[in-house]
């Protein structure tokens, strides 16, 4: 995203990002209701087309990847190998409990805990499942940040500076 | 022509879940499926065993996303009889009515599933649309749209206020008149007749052989249903049918889904309007005396199945969970042989998969395994690395 405010078609790119971001989901692991509360946010009521946002069944056409559940350590390479096929820039929302911190499966023995842990996340979003509505903002929120981060010519602004000597991992949002 | 292998998942385009396919197709058509399931294995089994009632059960409802009440039910339900208590009539009913909701709620996904895989999207949107009516009753009565948490050891959590009876009551009649329309269309849409009928079709017989289940099973003409034939909650007292078809095809599946459809909200109107009044739920011992228990539960996919050891102490010695879907699996690999590639979709979606509560885990330590001991026909590599990947 070197340069983003330099040319005008990059200026156009920018613009056509934050009008219509495409996303893919992946069930790392979830129990089902994220997802299906996923697929109701596409549905009528809630309809999350009129912003322009498109659910894509392959990594490679999607701006946003939207990571339900926990990560099992069957899913944890897999995961990465999804996060790496999705061109620059990408972003991940973690969905729910599980997404965040494991959820009611904290510390079993076949979990990774956090998406965190695998790929970096930048929207976080709470609930057990989260409601469609819930979904519908972290989407927004991550097309807002989308937007700073093409104004300031990529990611790295959002790094905290590192506290004395120790590299910053951090670098999200929280949305509640 | 050679056989050709096709891997599909585990992220695919047309999956909705992690799953992994490999088809060996000869041209057209199917010759063989090999499946691999369990991308989503989190060992719910094993923190049951060091988790307390009160705290198991929360856990046990995200087994499945789908069918949450099922499970937290069908767990309540075997640690009640080993404790040797009976739960108050209105908890029975009000356990009834969210049962059966989530029925409605499953079988209306289903359907929208099931026409999305065919490209009937139109018939998605509606069915989904609908869905929301039961999502928002649901969401009234327990506060959550999916995982509701009503179940406590010895009754339920939360009563049903005579508003919330009233809200659910007005909502019916639409969705009566919806599920009778859904009726009309699959017996006369041509879409939905050219893509379900003769596909994917399993006689009596294969359906008793390959331990189908549910809807699955019943398309087939097996006349079997838990909540009929060995009742709990308060199925013994209201007046509803069994469902059974006897074209075992995919067109079968749905019909008999729909016919469900109108009986659940038969049965929740009846229960609705004949709530007892009384307690929600009595007072539970800490811990459960010794003794063991094979629980039973006709969850929205089919019989689901807890076997539950207690050992005296506030914890399970053992939970076995024997989920719908993992029964169902045999029934999908037969009937696909010799079908149409492009019919896979469509046969996998009629028994309604659900992937979360199927993953399974089976460890295979060659260090304890002695030379010629495995099964015939069974393969087992000694690569180390072979043996991580199969986790
Ligand atoms: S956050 Fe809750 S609903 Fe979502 S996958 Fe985890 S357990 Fe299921």
């Amino acid at each position: 995203m070197a340069g983003s405010d330099t040319g005008l078609s990059q200026r156009l790119v920018n613009w056509a990002r934050v009008k219509s971001p495409w996303l893919t989901v992946y069930n790392s692991g979830a129990c089902n209701a994220c997802d299906i509360e996923i697929i109701a946010c596409l549905m009528p009521r809630f309809d999350v087309e009129r912003f322009g946002i498109l659910a894509k069944g392959s990594p490679r056409h999607a701006d946003i990847l939207i990571v339900t559940g926990h990560v099992t350590l069957k899913q944890a390479s897999r995961l990465r190998r999804v996060w790496e096929q999705i061109p620059e820039p990408k972003y991940v929302i973690a969905m729910g409990a599980c997404g965040a911190s494991g959820g009611v499966f904290h510390g079993l023995y076949h979990m990774m805990d956090c998406v965190d842990s695998v790929i970096p996340v930048d929207v976080y979003v709470a609930g057990c499942p989260p409601r469609p509505d819930e979904i519908i903002n972290a989407v927004v929120t991550c097309l807002n940040l989308l937007g700073e981060d093409a104004a300031h010519g990529g990611k790295e602004w959002r790094q905290k500076k590192p506290a004395g000597g120790a590299p910053a991992e951090k670098t999200s949002a929280e949305v509640s | 022509m050679p056989e050709v292998v096709i891997p599909i998942g585990p992220q695919h385009p047309a999956l909705k879940e992690p799953v992994n396919f490999r088809i060996i197709a000869d041209g057209e058509k199917i010759v063989r499926l090999e499946l691999n399931l369990s991308y989503n294995h989190r060992g719910i089994e094993k923190a049951a065993e060091q988790r307390n009632f009160i705290r198991v059960l929360p856990l046990l409802e995200r087994v499945c996303g789908i069918c949450s009440h099922s499970h937290a039910t069908c767990f309540a339900k075997g640690i009640e009889e080993i404790m040797g208590l009976e739960i108050p009539p209105r908890a029975r009913y009000i356990r009834t009515i969210i049962a059966e909701l989530e029925r409605m709620h499953s079988h209306l996904l289903w359907l929208g599933v099931a026409a999305h895989e065919i490209g009937f999207n139109t018939l998605f949107m509606w069915t989904w649309r609908d869905r929301e009516a039961v999502q928002d009753t649901l969401e009234e009565m327990s506060g959550n749209r999916v995982h509701y948490n009503m179940n406590e050891i010895g009754g339920v959590r939360c009563d049903l206020t005579p508003a919330q009876i009233e809200a659910a009551l007005l909502r019916l009649p639409n969705l009566e008149e919806r599920i009778k329309k859904y009726r009309e269309m699959v017996d006369s849409e041509e879409t939905l007749l050219i893509r379900f009928r003769g596909v994917g079709s399993m006689s009596r017989e294969e359906a008793l052989n390959y331990g189908a289940v549910g809807p699955t099973a019943r398309a087939s003409g097996v006349d079997y249903d838990v909540r009929r034939d060995d009742p709990y909650l308060a199925y013994a007292e209201v007046p509803w049918n069994v469902v059974t078809d006897t074209r075992g095809d995919v067109y079968g599946r749905t019909r008999v889904r729909i016919g469900e459809l109108w009986e659940s909200s038969q049965i929740v109107r009846f229960c609705l309007e004949n709530i007892p009044r009384g307690p929600i739920r009595v007072d539970a011992p800490k811990n459960a005396p010794k003794g063991e228990i094979l629980s039973r539960y006709e969850a929205p996919r089919g019989e689901l199945a807890h076997y539950i050891r207690t050992n005296g102490t506030d914890k399970v010695e053992r939970i076995d969970i024997r989920t719908p879907t993992l029964a169902n699996w045999t029934s999908v690999a037969v009937c696909l042989v010799n079908k149409n590639l492009a019919d896979i979709p469509v046969i996998v979606a009629a028994i309604d998969p659900c992937l979360s509560c199927t993953s399974r885990m089976v460890v295979v330590n060659n260090e304890r395994r002695t030379n010629g001991a495995g099964a015939p026909g069974v393969q087992i590599t000694s690569d180390p690395k072979n043996r991580q990947n199969r986790m």
